[in-house]
């Protein structure tokens, strides 16, 4: 089991409090995570990649064991501690007011 | 006895607003989705429990909202088959917002560009629903009018949406230019005397019409004049504000745009100005009395950078005689120091037999006049910033 935590508007939106618990089968990835993210909360399909593109949206940023793992390939294996669920995987939205 | 809701949307969330049929006391509900921009909400006029909303946010995308008990609670309609639509503790859980262009062989247009606002190409992006519009005749049909713009539909209550891609890939899209707000459709008008025809405008693209239900597009802004592009009279490229039209005049639109209040007598064929005595002609909602399809309604702005109403004196104008002459409300509105903005969307009328006249402002207030405009009293004073104001008259 591994543990996301979701910004404030998305744990919204999907109807959860605190990190969200997911099973992941194979390699935990970037990709991995937010493809299990979607199967468990489909409401949350669009909010974090592109519908088309399945891209980053610009103003999120990923964390992994304090590092910022925004900009690495989303097939690289994370940190043990976030396999392990020994962490959370942070999604974050970007400080840009409003 | 007839209830009115007031449906609001504002930068940080979507308010409903309710009275009896005297419209002195009101209910508030809200924030719904608090902390989202809420760009518009909008029920359905075959049933008015079906209320739709759009839910945005620069850092997480679009969302659509629906609600089937007059809002008070809501749902993404996008639920795949056999789930269950809420979790347990009542949260939506499908997935409705699902905005694709069009742009495939069989049906489809190709993405183009639009021109920047320095005049370069620049590609065709979605960003978000600007405007909500409800089929007059089933409650599942849907429209919505996007940034970049496009105008999409739905026939299953909003679960998923489709482009009607004529009208982006008409042919001009290439001159069409965002305008402050973003390159936005923002108005919708269903014709209720002639199911096939669609009303919409862009900007800044101008207006357009449809005779096919949406399958192909005209431009329709012959009489338009735009100083401030580089051909004043062109087919588009016009920042029009809004449209509106009297669903018992369904050849009459009412248009304001950036400046200008303008009023066509043929479906949008040829315009003329009717801004007759207003102060200035800048402004961003037209809207129409319920019964009198000659009244119209605006709110003059000062412009082309200040974006409040002048002299620091909030007054809605109003023409009896469809235009040209028009005369300022202002029995309870401030007429001192203020200084908010009235946004395309953020007027509405009742269908009450004394019509009431609603707009809001960019300072929070929602403003309610129970009399046709003669007399105003504000609903709520300190909202977020209003964006949209629709109202359901309830019988």
């Amino acid at each position: 089991m591994i543990l996301v935590a979701l910004p404030a508007h998305l744990r919204a939106l999907a109807g959860v409090k605190g990190d969200v618990e997911l099973e992941i089968d194979g390699p935990v990835t970037r990709r991995s995570i937010l493809d299990a993210l979607e199967a468990r909360y489909p409401m949350l399909r669009g909010t974090i990649r592109d519908h088309v593109a399945g891209e980053r949206r610009p103003l999120l940023r990923f964390f992994a064991c304090g590092e910022d793992v925004t900009h690495e390939p989303a097939d690289t294996p994370l940190p043990e501690p976030i396999a392990s669920g020994a962490e959370p995987f942070f999604i974050i939205g970007a400080i840009a007011g409003g | 006895m007839s209830n009115v809701r007031v449906l609001v949307g504002t930068r940080k969330g979507a308010f409903i607003l309710t009275s009896d049929g005297k419209r002195e006391k009101w209910d508030v509900s809200g924030p719904h989705f608090a902390g989202w921009e809420i760009y518009h909400v909008k029920g359905s006029a075959m049933d008015p429990d079906r209320v739709y909303a759009s839910q945005t946010s620069g850092w997480f995308g679009q969302i659509i909202q629906r609600s089937d008990d007059g809002g008070k609670t809501w749902f993404q309609p996008g639920t795949p088959s056999g789930l269950p639509v809420t979790t347990p503790e009542g949260m939506p859980t499908g997935e409705s917002n699902k905005f694709v262009y069009d742009t495939s062989a069989e049906t489809g247009k190709p993405l183009t560009t639009h021109q920047w606002y320095d005049g370069t190409p620049h590609p065709w992006e979605f960003k978000r629903v600007w405007h909500i519009e409800p089929s007059l005749d089933d409650p599942d049909i849907v429209y919505a009018g996007v940034e970049d713009a496009a105008l999409f539909r739905s026939a299953d209550g909003g679960q998923s949406w489709h482009e009607l891609p004529g009208l982006r890939g008409h042919g001009t899209g290439s001159l069409w230019q965002p305008g402050a707000g973003g390159m936005c459709l923002h108005s919708i008008v269903l014709d209720p005397a002639n199911k096939e025809r669609i009303f919409v405008a862009i900007s800044a693209a101008g207006a357009f019409r449809s005779d096919d239900a949406g399958a192909t597009w005209k431009p329709i802004n012959q009489g338009l004049r735009s100083q401030y592009i580089p051909d004043p009279t062109a087919e588009v490229g016009h920042c029009v504000h809004h449209i509106t039209m009297h669903p018992s005049h369904s050849n009459v639109l009412f248009m304001q745009k950036h400046w200008d209040v303008m009023r066509s007598d043929d479906a949008g064929d040829s315009w003329h100005e009717i801004s007759g005595n207003l102060p200035t002609d800048f402004g961003f909602v037209i809207d129409l009395h319920a019964h009198e399809p000659e009244t119209v309604y605006v709110v003059p702005i000062k412009s082309d950078s200040e974006h409040y109403p002048p002299d620091g004196k909030l007054r809605v104008y109003r023409s009896r005689t469809g235009g040209n002459e028009w005369e300022a409300l202002t029995n309870g509105l401030p007429q001192s120091n203020c200084y908010v903005n009235v946004l395309r969307d953020a007027m509405a009328v009742d269908s009450l037999d004394s019509c009431g006249v609603y707009f809001g402002t960019t300072g929070g207030q929602v403003y309610a006049s129970p009399d046709a405009g003669d007399t105003w009293a504000p609903i709520v004073r300190d909202l977020p910033a209003v964006l949209s104001v629709e109202v359901q008259t309830l019988t």
